[in-house]
C-alpha cells in the first residue's frame, strides 16, 4: 500500500493552495482530482479576481491553476494524480481508496485535507427537472471551459454575484439573457456587476421568481411572477417568458460526503450553504487526521478558498512535525487576510456562519 | 452557431475532431471535451429518461456531482457524461432504467 504524509482531495483553488503549503513544509504529499485537468472551478472563471495580490487580485481565474502547477511540479515530495476519483476514506485505519480507470488503489495517509468544493443548489418549481434547466456553474463550464453555447435565450434566476457574472459572461458569448429574476426585493450581488447587465439592456426583475418551466422534453419557456413579502406569487402577475435555458444561480452547498464518512462532527449552518464539519481555526475537523479547506468547509469564494487551503496545508504539516521556516508568521498573515475578506458588510453572514461552525456541540 | 469562435477573453483553438455514435447515429465532437458538451453542441439535450416516471433529463451541474446526466458509454452504464472525456469511436447510448453492468 502506498503511504504518504498528507493526501489532499480536490485540486481546485483550496486543494492546490493546500498542496503547495504541504510541499513547502517537506511532507510527502499526494494531490488527487477526478478531473483530467487541475483547477476545479477556476477553469471557467474568466473574470479578474478582486482583493489582495497574495490571492492573485487582477489575475483571471483561468490563469491561476498553472501558477500553482508550475511550483508543485518542481517539488519532488509532491505527487499530483489526475483523472482519479477519491472514492472512500476509512477513518479507523486512515486508508483512502482511489479509483483509477477501473483499478482500485489504497493509500495510507497520516493526514487528509478535504478540498472537495461545493455543488449547485436546485430550486423547487414545476418542471424544474426539464433538460435546459441548468445550474449557473454548468452554463459557465459549457461556455467558458468548452466553448459550447448553452442555448440562445436564457432566463437567469438569482442576482447574487454568480447570477450577475454568469449573465454577463453569457452576453460575452453572444447569448441573449432575456431577463434576470430575483425573489428578494433587492439585488444580491455587487452593483458594479448589475450595472453592466443594465447597460447591456437586461431587465433585472426584483421581487420576482420562476413559477414553472414550460416544455415537454426540453425547456421552451418559463412562467415568472411577482412575489409578495411572504414569497407568495401575486395573483394576476404571472407571465410567460420565451427561453431555451433556465439558469439557476441560487447558491451552492458544500460537498461533504467524505467528511461524513470520516466520522467528522458535522453541523448544519445555512449561512455556509448546508452541512459543514465543525473545525478549529486551523481548519482541523473533529477527526484529528482530517482537515477541511475551501468551499467544502462552507461556501465563500475562490480567494478565501486559497487562504483556508494554505492554512489547512501548513497546519496539517505542522501537526506531523513538518514546519516551514515561516510557518507561524504565514499562518498569522493568512488568518488576517481571511478576516479582511470577511469584514465587508456582505461578509456578515459568513462570519456568523464560521463562528457557528467553530463552536462544538449545540444544535445539530 | 453553437460553438464559440470569437470571444472577448477566451480562445478556443480548434481541437481534434473525433467521431462517436449516439444511439447508433454518428456525431462528431472534439477529443477530450466532456461527452455532454459534444452532445449539446450537436443539439442533443435529452440525455436519459427517469427510471420510474420516464421524465426527460439533461445535465444540471456539469461538474460531476448531481447524477442527472448518467448514460451508457461503451457498454458501461451510469457514466457521468458531463465530466467523461470524449474519445474517438465512443459508443454513447441513453440507458434504460437503472442500467445493467456488462457481463464478461
Amino acid at each position: 500500500m502506498k503511504e504518504v504524509d498528507i493526501a489532499v482531495i480536490g485540486a481546485g483553488p483550496a486543494g492546490l493552495s493546500a498542496a503547495l503549503a504541504c510541499g513547502k513544509s517537506g511532507a510527502t504529499t499526494l494531490l488527487i482530482d477526478f478531473m483530467d485537468a487541475p483547477g476545479g472551478q477556476l477553469i471557467k472563471q474568466t473574470h479578474k479576481f478582486f482583493g489582495s495580490e497574495r490571492q492573485f487580485a487582477g489575475t483571471r481565474g483561468i490563469q491561476i491553476p498553472s501558477i500553482f502547477i508550475n511550483q508543485l511540479s518542481q517539488m519532488p515530495n509532491v505527487q499530483l494524480v489526475l483523472g482519479v476519483n477519491a472514492s472512500g476514506y476509512y477513518a479507523d485505519s486512515g486508508v483512502l481508496t482511489l479509483e483509477d480507470g477501473g483499478k482500485f488503489i489504497k493509500v495510507k495517509a497520516k493526514r487528509v485535507i478535504i478540498a472537495t468544493g461545493a455543488g449547485e443548489k436546485a430550486l423547487a418549481f414545476e418542471n424544474n427537472d426539464l433538460p435546459g434547466v441548468y445550474g449557473a456553474g454548468a452554463v459557465q463550464t459549457l461556455m467558458n471551459a468548452y466553448g459550447v453555447k448553452p442555448g440562445n435565450r436564457v432566463l437567469m434566476v438569482g442576482s447574487g454575484n454568480i447570477g450577475l457574472i454568469v449573465s454577463y459572461q453569457l452576453i460575452q458569448a453572444h447569448v441573449q439573457v432575456v431577463s434576470l429574476v430575483e425573489a428578494a426585493g433587492r439585488i444580491g450581488g455587487y452593483l458594479v456587476h448589475a450595472a453592466k447587465l443594465r447597460r447591456a439592456g437586461v431587465p433585472i426583475l426584483t421581487s420576482h421568481t420562476i413559477v414553472r418551466a414550460i416544455g415537454e422534453e426540453t425547456v421552451r419557456g418559463a412562467v415568472v411572477a411577482q412575489v409578495d413579502q411572504s414569497w407568495q406569487a401575486v395573483p394576476g402577475s404571472q407571465r410567460e417568458v420565451a427561453c431555451d435555458v433556465i439558469c439557476l444561480a441560487v447558491g451552492l452547498t458544500p460537498l461533504v460526503d467524505m467528511m461524513w464518512q470520516a466520522g467528522c462532527e458535522m453541523k448544519y449552518v445555512p449561512a455556509l450553504g448546508g452541512h459543514v464539519p465543525v473545525r478549529d481555526e486551523n481548519m482541523r475537523a473533529s477527526n484529528p487526521a482530517v482537515y477541511v479547506a475551501g468551499d467544502a468547509g462552507g461556501v465563500e469564494e475562490a480567494s478565501s478558498a486559497m487562504i483556508s487551503g494554505e492554512i489547512a496545508g501548513i497546519s496539517a504539516a505542522v501537526s506531523l512535525g513538518f514546519r516551514a521556516q515561516d510557518a507561524d508568521a504565514r499562518l498569522a498573515l493568512l488568518k488576517s487576510d481571511l478576516a479582511a475578506i470577511r469584514s465587508a458588510p456582505a461578509g456578515e453572514k459568513i462570519r456568523a456562519g464560521i463562528m457557528s461552525a467553530m463552536a462544538c456541540g449545540g444544535e445539530r | 452557431m453553437v460553438r464559440l469562435k470569437e470571444h472577448p477573453i477566451l480562445d478556443f483553438p480548434p481541437g481534434r475532431e473525433v467521431a462517436f455514435t449516439f444511439n447508433g447515429k454518428e456525431i462528431r465532437g472534439v477529443e477530450g471535451e466532456p461527452i455532454a458538451a459534444a452532445l449539446h453542441a450537436a443539439g442533443v439535450r435529452v440525455l436519459r429518461h427517469s427510471p420510474v416516471l420516464g421524465r426527460a433529463r439533461g445535465f444540471f451541474c456539469a461538474i460531476g456531482t448531481c447524477s442527472s446526466c448518467l448514460m451508457t458509454v461503451d457498454g458501461v452504464p451510469n457514466v457521468r457524461v458531463c465530466t467523461e472525456p470524449l474519445t474517438q469511436g465512443m459508443v454513447i447510448e441513453t440507458q434504460k432504467g437503472h442500467g445493467h453492468l456488462p457481463i464478461d
